[in-house]
């Protein structure tokens, strides 16, 4: 069922918002409501409450501050702009950060499109009338991009846009390529600077939002400083004066987002996460200086801005406790220095899951959950080595309960000496229905040099109904 | 000769301290094989210092068998361990039947080797880690200098687990400043009464041995609690929980494969096999 917002426009009534269906329906943003009407009779309206979206903009832009860069600025009515420099490594590249700041807004009930490009003109273009919903444009490359999209992508007055069309100008590519002066003396200077917005040649500052609650503290210089030992020097000041701020409020910083303003009008970010709330100094500025190489200060920083965007509630108490008791913090600093260089999911620990199919019977967990003292079946022998997938080879085997005489993996023969086995796996009706009859018969074999190896056959052996009898490699005991 | 041995014991200090290597004498991680703990300087394994490890021949892709011998180390003892890996095959509940607990291991899965050394030296530089384990298919000189330094510096336990990561990748001795470097390689197991698995023998060689020599035991391979024993009548007894096998004389034929397989020969074929592939 389509749905639309209307609100008015002076006297008259048009429509403000329009989702898929509707504009699949042949409905646009801006068309009198009567048209709208006509086109789709009994079309659901809802009445457009402007204030309401500022207000859940906002809110969203606050949210993805905390989760996704310290840089966000409002393109209102419909659209936010993230400086992601510095953040994407947290997530694991710039792909990972998009899928999840694509999945944060989908858990909220946002529909989204995401452009990342090294211009604020063509991400803006790019996300709106871009092919697809998510757009990665390589630096350099964003004049190609846009060159097919509409004129209406430029951020111009209507009547501008209208004026260009009139002259045969459809596309940004076309525009692009004719001689300014004349488009100049036309329509002004609007139309130059914002094909210049969007291929780079002229800067756009951003215009970050500032949320009042969260724990910031600022340094200014009075002459711009810019070695790596000043730098350091003031992210040692700025982080014992942010912890001094969590202190009072008895928070932890989760995340950390310190912002150089450089005095040509742009900005440097370092962002670091840590895994469990923390306000020492000492753990904040190492984490801060790993990062500092990232950092160009082109020809001086004038402001430094140390900002603690997510913070959790952290008592005294526990800043002495942690993993393996004693020696809590460096551990916790370890893993914060990993995490920032490696990203977050690469860092993890192993912990059983109640499965008998052996590739489902680890999950990761937080380097630092609390330890779980639960293990695997001891008595159960389990390979070094997982396959996954497990590799199929070629056997002799007699059915059912037997091991097989030899097995050849990647084209090597290994004649077998000693087998243990069959322990029998079934499968997890609970989770696929594939896997209601399926049976694993898996051994453990060695062969003639003493290699041990762990081998499945795909079925019971006598009932065709199992699994297809095949047999695979699944891992390697020594 | 008794009146000797304190000369010659403070000339090899004096040797040690000039070499730069045994700077403190600190005593070593034990195995509990007495033949073992004998022959190593300082009666164990360095703490504070790294050890290099192998797979031995077909092993050398997995290194299955030098990670289960790494976890036995690590088993007993105290503390988180760090254990960086390029790819994500380690299976966590093979580490834990060597009797590493799961909640002790913090994996770092670190991509590219260049990562995995940044980690493997990040967690040496933190005292309170029981163990650094790194999985990387070559370390030369300098990197293993340079772990070998934020070993000594924290006293952390460091392995580099040596593991090629295409199939048929072999071993290639390189110059390191790596304390010990092990050899692990599996060998016939003797045959059980009943059908099925008795416990798995190792070929332990120690090919390289800062203030000390090579040498080759044939183990049985990490229990429950990641202690190895010497595969002979002797250990057979020591370990009450597994049936002693009739004294037969399997472990001396066992005994002379070692020595049959002619390893520096395998190692040049292997070689040559590499450039081939390259060619």
């Amino acid at each position: 069922m389509p749905f639309v917002t209307a609100g008015r426009d002076g006297s008259r009534r048009i429509l403000c918002a329009v989702d898929a269906a509707a504009r699949k329906a042949g409905l646009h943003v801006g068309m009198p409501v009567a048209e709208a009407q006509a086109l789709l009779p009994g079309l659901a309206l809802i009445e457009a409450e402007p204030e309401r979206d500022r207000e859940m903009l906002d809110a969203l832009a606050i949210e993805i501050l905390r989760r996704t860069s310290p840089m966000v600025a409002l393109d209102a009515p419909d659209g936010l702009w993230i400086d992601t420099t510095g953040c994407d490594h947290l997530f694991g590249g710039e792909a990972a950060m998009l899928a999840d700041l694509r999945h944060c807004l989908h858990t909220a009930g946002y529909a989204c499109r995401v452009a990342l490009t090294g211009t604020t003109g063509a991400a803006h273009a790019l996300a709106r009338f871009g092919r697809s919903a998510v757009t990665i444009i390589p630096p350099g490359g964003e004049g190609v991009a846009v060159s097919a999209l509409p004129l209406a992508a430029l951020r111009l007055p209507e009547d501008t846009v209208a004026g260009l069309r009139r002259l045969g100008f459809d596309t940004i590519g076309q525009l692009a390529t004719v001689p300014r002066a004349p488009l100049v003396r036309r329509f002004g200077m609007e139309v130059t600077r914002r094909l210049d917005q969007v291929s780079g040649a002229a800067a756009e500052p951003l215009d970050p939002i500032e949320p009042p609650d969260m724990p910031r503290v600022k340094l200014g210089f009075i002459e711009p400083i810019g070695t790596p030992e000043h730098l350091a020097r003031a992210i040692a000041d700025l982080a014992d004066m942010l912890c001094v701020r969590l202190g009072e409020e008895g928070l932890g910083a989760r995340r950390l987002d310190l912002v150089f303003a450089r005095v040509d009008g742009r900005t440097e970010i370092i962002r670091a996460g840590t895994a469990a709330p923390n306000r020492e100094p000492r753990h904040l500025v190492r984490l801060l200086i790993e990062r500092l190489s990232t950092v160009d200060p082109g020809f001086g920083v004038e402001t430094m801005t140390l900002s603690a965007p997510l913070a959790e509630p952290l008592d005294t108490r526990q800043i002495a406790a942690g993993f393996a008791d004693a020696a809590g913090g460096d551990i916790a600093l370890l893993v914060d220095t990993l995490a920032n260089r490696l990203g977050a999911h690469r860092l993890y620990r192993a912990a059983p899951v109640e499965s008998d199919l052996p590739e489902r019977a680890v999950r990761t967990v937080a380097p630092l959950a609390p330890t779980l003292r639960a293990g695997w079946p001891a008595e159960l022998p389990r390979p070094v080595r997982l396959f996954d997938p497990p590799e199929e080879v070629r056997t002799l085997a007699k059915m059912p309960d037997h091991p097989p005489r030899f097995f050849i993996w990647r084209g090597q023969r290994h004649d077998i000496t000693h087998a243990d086995g069959p322990e029998r796996v079934f499968g997890e009706w609970w989770r696929r229905e594939a896997e209601t009859t399926a049976v694993r018969d898996y051994f453990a074999v060695e062969d003639e040099a003493g290699a041990r190896f762990w081998l499945f056959r795909d079925g019971d052996g006598s009932d065709r109904e199992t699994g297809s009898y095949r047999w695979f490699l699944h891992g390697l005991f020594t | 000769m008794s009146g000797h041995a304190p000369l010659l014991a403070e000339l090899r200090e004096r040797i040690a301290h000039l070499d730069g290597s045994g700077v403190r004498v600190r005593p070593g991680l034990p195995f509990g094989v007495e033949a073992i703990d004998r022959h190593l300087p300082g009666g164990g394994l360095l703490r504070g210092a790294l050890h290099e490890v192998s797979g031995a021949g077909e092993d050398f892709t997995y290194g299955a068998a030098a990670a289960l011998f790494i976890a036995g180390v690590l088993a007993r003892l105290d503390g988180p361990v760090l254990w960086c890996l390029r790819r994500r095959d380690l299976f966590a509940p093979g580490l834990a039947n060597a009797g590493l607990d799961p909640d002790r291991v913090i994996y770092a899965e670190a991509g590219d080797a260049k990562n995995v050394l940044l980690a493997m030296e990040e967690g040496l530089r933190h005292a309170p880690l029981a163990g650094v384990v790194g999985e990387i298919d070559r370390i030369g000189l300098t990197a293993s200098r340079r772990l070998n330094l934020a070993a000594e510096e924290s006293g952390v336990l460091a392995f580099a687990l040596k593991r090629g990561w295409r199939h048929g990748d072999v071993e290639r001795e390189e110059p390191s400043a790596a304390h010990t470097r092990w050899r692990v390689g599996a060998m016939p197991s003797r045959a059980l009464e009943v059908p099925g698995l008795g416990r798995a023998l190792w070929r332990l060689e120690l090919t390289r041995c800062r203030n000390g020599e090579a040498a080759q035991w044939l183990v049985e391979a990490c229990d429950e609690q990641g202690r190895i024993a010497l595969a002979d009548v002797g250990a057979a007894r020591s370990a009450p929980a597994t049936p002693a096998p009739a004294p037969v004389a399997v472990p001396a034929e066992l005994s002379d494969r070692p020595a049959a397989r002619p390893s520096p020969i395998r190692r040049a074929a292997g070689g040559g096999a590499v450039r081939h592939r390259r060619a």
